[in-house]
């Protein structure tokens, strides 16, 4: 036999995870989001398909292409042995089987064309995962699977739960989206804004846990941001979905994203902002975040997100931590805390009152903060209280907040730099700001 | 010079359900092995055989009869096969023994094709 053309090209990286996402929905389009299922199970096929034949005969020529062809074929097939059981679906029976054809004539104009068409569509089933309806948790299981393409041992691993725990989210949502008869495809502009608007909590939810310095495979979670960001980029490139929620959210995520590689130092500990080595934060991303924050700025709304990217995009624009326009970001704080009182929010504002007004008010500012059970576990809330009062010389009041800090510290790094803080303060060391 | 085949035999797996990612890793690796073989010059052919136990033809009593080769969760089976050329079966072995199929359930077989020059 002759032997395949020598395309020592590699895959691209994750083009599996991509794709997988990319034909889920052109299948959702065309199958309709209750058969989801069907769908993954068609793309999945066609993985394994190819991890059992191209082994032989090397990858071929157009992987995405042959990739679609075996799925479409294989939904063709289950809508086949369906029609025995059930009803016939001649309609999506005869856009598969177009679809089929266009593929069988692929060269890389119709690749790239097919690549292009995908993009709509990816949006179609964004929206349908993040439908209101869904709980939140179960639209970024449900995003995560089907439109980014990881599996259920992934995602698992991602939020710290068990795959059993995931597979439930997933079987519930997919069920409710069937129930509800909820269809792929973008909103009509009179639902778009409430629409989007739960899109973006899902993206940025997805963000957070994969930004969150909790305990967990760094990879995957450094993965989760990328997706996030790919995911709102998406929504910014469609004319009708880039409003300027999109752009701030999508700035706000570039600005912490370019933070990551000088998060964590060789140990795998926390850096905090303070300290951190603004070399190691990728300026390109800075500049992308900048560029979405100033098309944020058209229109009269102002977000959250707005404010919490303006925040970012002053501390990524900082050349030096010393340097930081404290009064500024007071200011925007000032402004989101309006808009979104959490303890988060009202903590950060507390430090940066404590950099303008000095340590005392920063303590007065958080302890009117309204504490609830939840607030009281997080370790910031105590690490931060424990802060102000060394800077104020209270060295056993300090030490009683680091201590209950660290009761509620959650990973090995928060609690290394917790038990770092108790011994600078019995090493009676003043640390310089 | 001679050329070698490489029989990998496999136990018919369920396969559990590997991410997207997963099996591109899996891909990559089996890619790579064979694209240095093609760069080397060395493949001379790779088959996958479709995944039942084919038919058997023996011969009883001068009459020929045909059965289904034997094929079940736990049969082992020959999953496919590759011809490459190398100097002698130590060089084949040492293909062989990088070949990512190598694993649990999975042996391969080098038998040397005999040629008359």
């Amino acid at each position: 036999m002759g032997q395949r053309s020598e395309n020592v090209d590699q895959l691209v990286d994750h083009l599996f995870r991509q794709e997988f996402g990319r034909m889920v929905s052109r299948l959702a389009r065309i199958l309709g989001a209750p058969r989801l299922a069907m769908a993954e199970d068609a793309v999945q096929h066609a993985m394994l398909q190819a991890l059992q034949l191209w082994p032989y005969q090397g990858a071929p020529e157009y992987p995405q292409a042959w990739l679609a062809k075996v799925a479409y074929h294989r939904a063709l097939d289950i809508l086949k042995s369906e029609r025995k059981l059930r009803y016939y679906d001649d309609e999506k029976e005869f856009e598969l089987r177009n679809q089929i054809e266009e593929l069988r004539a692929c060269g890389p104009a119709q690749s790239l064309r097919f690549s292009q068409e995908v993009a709509d569509e990816r949006l179609a089933l964004i929206f349908v995962c993040c439908h209101p309806q869904l709980p939140r948790p179960a639209s970024v299981a449900l995003t995560l699977k089907v439109v980014c393409g990881f599996g259920v041992a992934e995602i698992a691993r991602a939020f710290l739960s068990t795959e059993t725990a995931i597979e439930q989210r997933l079987v519930r949502a997919k069920r409710m989206i069937r129930d509800q008869s909820l269809r792929c495809e973008v909103p009509d502009p009179g639902q778009l804004d409430e629409r989007l608007g739960a899109v973006l909590e899902v993206l940025y939810l997805l963000f957070t846990e994969g930004y969150a310095a909790t305990a967990g495979d760094r990879l995957i979670k450094n993965d989760l941001c990328a997706e996030a960001i790919r995911l709102a980029e998406s929504l910014a490139e469609n004319s009708a979905t880039a409003q300027p929620e999109c752009h701030a959210l999508l700035a706000l995520m570039l600005f912490q994203a370019a933070r990551l590689p000088a998060r964590t130092d060789a140990l795998g500990d926390l850096v905090l902002l303070e300290e951190q080595d603004r070399n190691l934060w990728d300026r390109s991303m800075i500049h992308l975040g900048l560029l979405h924050l100033e098309q944020a700025a058209s229109g009269d709304k102002l977000s959250a997100y707005h404010l919490q990217a303006e925040i970012a995009a002053m501390h990524s624009t900082t050349e030096h931590f010393t340097l930081t326009n404290w009064e500024s970001i007071l200011s925007l704080y000032d402004l989101l805390s309006e808009k979104q009182p959490t303890p988060v929010v009202l903590i950060n504002r507390a430090v940066a009152v404590a950099q303008v007004d000095g340590p005392a008010a920063g303590l007065a500012a958080l302890q009117a903060i309204p504490v609830d059970g939840q607030a009281e576990r997080y370790p910031f809330l105590h690490a931060a209280e424990g802060e102000f009062h060394r800077r104020l010389g209270h060295t056993s009041e300090a030490e009683i907040s680091f201590h209950r800090a660290l009761e509620f510290a959650r990973t090995e790094p928060q609690q290394r730099f917790l038990l770092r803080k108790l011994a600078a303060l019995r090493g009676g060391e003043v640390q310089g700001e | 010079m001679a050329n070698f085949l490489l029989l990998l035999h496999q136990t018919p797996s369920r396969f559990r359900n590997l991410s997207p990612e997963e099996i591109q890793k899996i891909l990559g690796s089996y890619i790579a092995w064979r694209d240095a073989l093609v760069k080397r010059n060395k493949m001379r052919a790779g088959e996958k055989l479709t995944n039942d136990g084919g038919r058997h033809l023996r011969t009883h009593d001068g009459k020929v009869s045909v059965t289904d080769g034997p094929f079940s969760e736990s049969q082992e089976i020959l999953g496919g096969f590759f011809m490459i050329e190398a100097a002698d079966y130590g060089e084949a072995v040492e293909i062989a023994r990088t070949c990512p199929h190598l694993g649990e359930g999975k042996w391969i077989e080098v038998r040397q094709v005999d040629a008359v020059h």
